[in-house]
């Protein structure tokens, strides 16, 4: 008794709040198929990443590896590395130097654990042709598959997640699903995502992607260092998107469309530090980012070096 | 107690019984939601790839059909100004059948989001309290509440006047009278959040124009009331239930100004993005004219629209507005002009072009036109059961059994 | 008294100067310095040059060759090399001196630093390279950045890219379908 009143108002809260879960859960084993076990309803009842605690949270990744591994039978490593203090993540792509090789769609592929029959790419390269206008974009094409590149006459933009400042997707997920991390990465918690796609819509930048089917990875392809907001395996009915490689950046490596590109188009770093490349070409180079009138605020910043 | 259960069984007993025709109807509603139910298995194991929606396209034809629902819903009820505004006699009718159809709508709507989640059985997710609903910055957070409050209120309206009845008690509407003026605001309340939701986002120009909402509660006006309209000519064909031409006639009338309010809103919008000419009008290029070869919902936007004027016609010269014939083809153009209009046609441009200027041409294959058809089989049965269960009971033919009378 | 006077006005004038010229002097050791050591604000770790150097070191032959330095077509030795680089007005001892490189202005410098010749003409793109805009950096985004030289992209006699092959194009919407196992 005493030790309840001890509580504060929002710890009581968080207690009735954990109880109507539980009435929830209750109600909500009519639900489930018939059959559903212990395990599922784990499953089942996983909260949001954000709202469990350090023991909920390793209890979780444990199960996840666990599943995870056995139905890839290989070792696979869930991180849930923090974003790194004094940190946000901006990305340059130079729009003079991109040859449109699309090295980087399928680096991203590989590194991320995208679906490869059910297509899911997370980068998207755009053909123009120069000299012609490409504010609508409608001009542009996606699946230009000349011989050799570049081509005579056109130039090319490689779209992904800009990492808005002010992301559309995160105000429209009716779920919190997604949001966006301190270091600036808008991030999406496979487990609670509904999968209503109202985030897709909400997107500027056709960056979000959808699992239409199982994600299909061969199995000997499958990158088995994740991270629970990026690269793990994803699940049929879940959207995902570009996390600027949070698994690696989060290390300090370089996210892997940077280190692919073999004409270094790609710049990446941390925008609050001013002696980083990317601060270093936001200042010197001519720079614009896409659709910037929508004020979504992008972190990824199109440049021209030459 | 033992009552309760007796009324219970009373209550099954009246909706299990009827002449051969009732049975084959029920049968064939049943079949179609056997086939909807069966499909949707298929997708539950398969994925929504089973759809022609892909990443272009994430929203199609559930979607299509959950908007068309929501302004169904929100016309229902607000055939109660109408009714009250021109006082005609059988006004507790349309009042109670009116709910029954708002409350049906809301049934489908749900089951339409429902078989559009990729999980659906984490849809607890987004509830208040329990979840982590992105209340207030998601519309579509608000348009859960908004439709589930809307659900619960015409239920509540629905249920008392059917238990008062059934009780052989006067029905006053005194007791529901606050509740009835509210579903009115709330009525008009689910299709400006419905149109918001979709209205909300530049990334998707078609729906960014301010004409959105008022469009949509035009066209609601529409084909809403057109519902009603032949519904009450069956309800009054199959029962005992009286219902006045003069009610039907006035609210045809109705109709017809909300179509010319549809039609000018239709015009403005033609207007601005046309003139204009900026970018911003390839989807309505796309719906009325074809982009870049790109032609698939044109002629059933033509077909629409001329359907729309014609129903407009129909339903504004007095003659053919008070010939029952006339009268319901206008109904049936208008409801399918705004479900052509409102459905396909409001969902899919809005992703045509794409965020990246990509032309996917959505047209809904057989799976999710079987699921599809099977919500709509089992929003029909569930109106029939309804139906059958409150005509009864409204003409006195149904009475239960209470504890003074035993 | 005079002699006074005198006295504190040449003290003043003295310190004045002092003052004066102390910082200057350190301005001009600042500079001074800076061009002594021109490596000082390079990147600290490169990706080595590409490519097989199998005429290196060119003394190999040249010991006992003498050089030619007329401009005229290769046709004994050097004939993979195709001069695509201002072509009409440069020749191969504009950039090579024995076995090292050779700057515009006489210095030499070795083979693993082409970056202060390759500099001496694209002064704007050295500059851009030296703060990562220009080429490639791999390994880090923090901290120890590993870069490309000049040279590990760009062939130095022809410095142009070639065209290379795309990866697929994606599939279309139409084209992703349901893969029953």
């Amino acid at each position: 008794m005493s030790q309840d009143t001890n509580k504060s108002p929002r710890d009581r809260m968080l207690d009735r709040r954990m109880f109507l879960k539980g009435a929830v859960a209750g109600l909500a084993l009519s639900a489930l198929p018939a059959g559903a076990n212990a395990y599922d309803w784990e499953k089942f009842l996983q909260k949001h990443f954000r709202e469990m605690n350090e023991a909920e949270l390793k209890k979780v990744i444990e199960r996840l590896e666990r599943e995870t591994s056995l139905e890839w039978k290989k070792k696979i490593t869930i991180s849930t590395a923090k974003a790194i203090p004094d940190v946000k993540f901006g990305y340059g792509l130079d729009l003079s130097r991109c040859i449109g090789c699309r090295r980087c769609v399928y680096a991203c592929v590989k590194e991320n654990n995208q679906s490869r029959a059910n297509q899911v790419h997370w980068i998207t390269v755009l053909r123009f042709k120069q000299g012609e206008k490409w504010a609508d974009l409608e001009n542009s094409e996606k699946y230009y598959s000349s011989k050799l590149v570049p081509e005579e006459g056109a130039f090319y933009m490689p779209v992904q997640c800009q990492q808005c400042e002010n992301p559309p997707c995160v105000k429209a997920c009716p779920a919190q699903a997604t949001w966006k991390e301190p270091d600036g990465i808008v991030v999406i918690d496979y487990n609670w995502c509904i999968g209503c796609r109202y985030c897709m819509t909400a997107c500027p930048y056709g960056a979000r992607r959808f699992n239409w089917a199982k994600p299909d990875i061969p199995q000997n392809e499958l990158n088995p260092e994740t991270h629970y907001l990026g690269n793990r395996p994803r699940f049929k009915g879940v959207v995902e998107k570009c996390t600027f490689c949070i698994q690696r950046t989060r290390l300090g490596k370089l996210p892997a469309c940077v280190e692919v590109c073999p004409v270094g188009a790609r710049k990446f770093g941390n925008l609050l530090d001013p002696k980083s490349e990317i601060r270093y070409l936001m200042s010197n180079k001519r720079v614009f980012r896409l659709k910037e009138d929508l004020n979504t605020n992008p972190k990824f910043y199109y440049f021209f070096a030459t | 107690m033992v009552y309760i259960v007796r009324n219970f069984f009373k209550a099954i007993w009246q909706v299990t019984k009827g002449g051969i025709g009732y049975y084959v109807w029920i049968a064939f509603l049943l079949s179609l939601i056997g086939l909807g139910i069966k499909t949707y298995l298929d997708q539950y194991e398969h994925g929504l790839i089973i759809t022609a929606m892909r990443d272009q396209v994430p929203w199609g034809f559930y979607i299509s059909n959950f908007t068309f629902l929501v302004g169904v819903a929100a016309a229902a009820v607000l055939l109660v100004v109408p009714a009250y505004l021109y006082n005609f006699k059988p006004i507790k009718e349309i009042v109670l059948f009116g709910e029954m159809v708002a409350i049906t709508a809301v049934t489908m709507c749900i089951m339409f989001i429902m078989v559009d989640l990729g999980h659906p059985l984490r849809v607890w997710h987004l509830l208040p309290i329990v979840g982590t609903m992105n209340f207030p910055a998601s519309m579509l957070a608000w348009d859960v509440l908004v439709l589930s409050g809307y659900l619960f209120i015409n239920l509540i309206l629905v249920f008392y006047a059917l238990y008062k009845l059934s009780l052989s008690k006067e029905y006053s509407l005194s007791m529901i009278w606050p509740l009835i003026l509210l579903s009115i605001p709330w009525a008009v309340s689910i299709h400006t959040v419905t149109a918001f939701l979709y209205n909300g986002f530049p990334s998707r120009p078609f729906w960014n124009a301010s004409i959105l909402a008022p469009r949509f509660l035009a066209s609601a006006f529409c084909s809403g009331p057109a519902i009603m309209l032949i519904l009450f000519q069956v309800i009054r064909k199959l029962t005992k239930i009286e219902i006045e031409n003069r009610a039907i006639f006035k609210m045809a009338e109705l109709v017809a100004y909300a179509i010319a309010v549809n039609l000018f809103l239709l015009g403005s919008e033609m207007f601005k993005e046309f003139y204009s000419g900026s970018i911003h009008k390839a989807p309505l290029e796309y719906l009325y004219f074809g982009l870049h070869e790109s032609k698939k919902l044109m002629p059933w936007m033509w077909v629409a629209l001329s359907f729309n004027v014609a129903a407009f016609l129909l339903f504004l010269i007095p003659k053919t507005r008070e010939d029952l014939v006339t009268l319901n083809i206008g109904a049936v153009l208008i409801i399918l002009g705004v479900y052509i209009e409102k459905g396909l046609g409001l969902i899919v441009p809005g992703f045509i072009p794409d965020s990246l200027g990509e032309i996917y041409e959505y047209w809904p294959v057989m799976p999710e036109a079987l699921i599809t058809i099977g919500i709509w089989a089992s929003g029909i049965l569930f109106y029939t059961l309804l139906l059958k269960f409150a005509i009864p009971v409204y003409t006195g033919d149904l009475k239960f059994e209470t504890k003074k009378r035993v | 008294m005079a002699k006074k006077w005198m006295f504190s006005l040449i003290l003043s004038l003295v310190a004045g100067a002092l003052f004066y010229l102390f910082p200057v002097s350190f301005c001009f050791a600042g500079e001074e310095k800076m061009a002594q050591d021109p490596d000082e604000d390079l990147p600290k770790l490169f990706i080595p040059r590409s490519g097989p150097a199998e005429n290196f070191p060119c003394s190999k032959c040249h010991k006992y060759r003498p050089v030619n330095r007329e401009k005229r077509k290769l046709v004994l030795n050097h004939t993979t090399i195709e001069l695509k680089h201002a072509e009409k007005n440069r020749w191969c001892f504009d950039c090579h001196d024995g076995d090292k490189l050779r700057l515009p202005n006489g210095e030499l410098v070795e083979y693993d630093k082409p970056y202060l010749l390759c500099g001496q003409c694209h002064g704007t793109i050295f500059r851009d390279w030296k703060a990562g805009i220009h080429g490639k950096t791999v390994g880090r985004w923090v901290g120890d950045k590993v870069f490309y030289v000049c040279v590990s992209c760009h062939d130095p006699h022809k410095p142009k890219f070639k065209q290379i092959e795309p990866e697929k194009q994606p599939l279309r919407p139409t084209e992703i379908k349901l893969i029953k196992k």
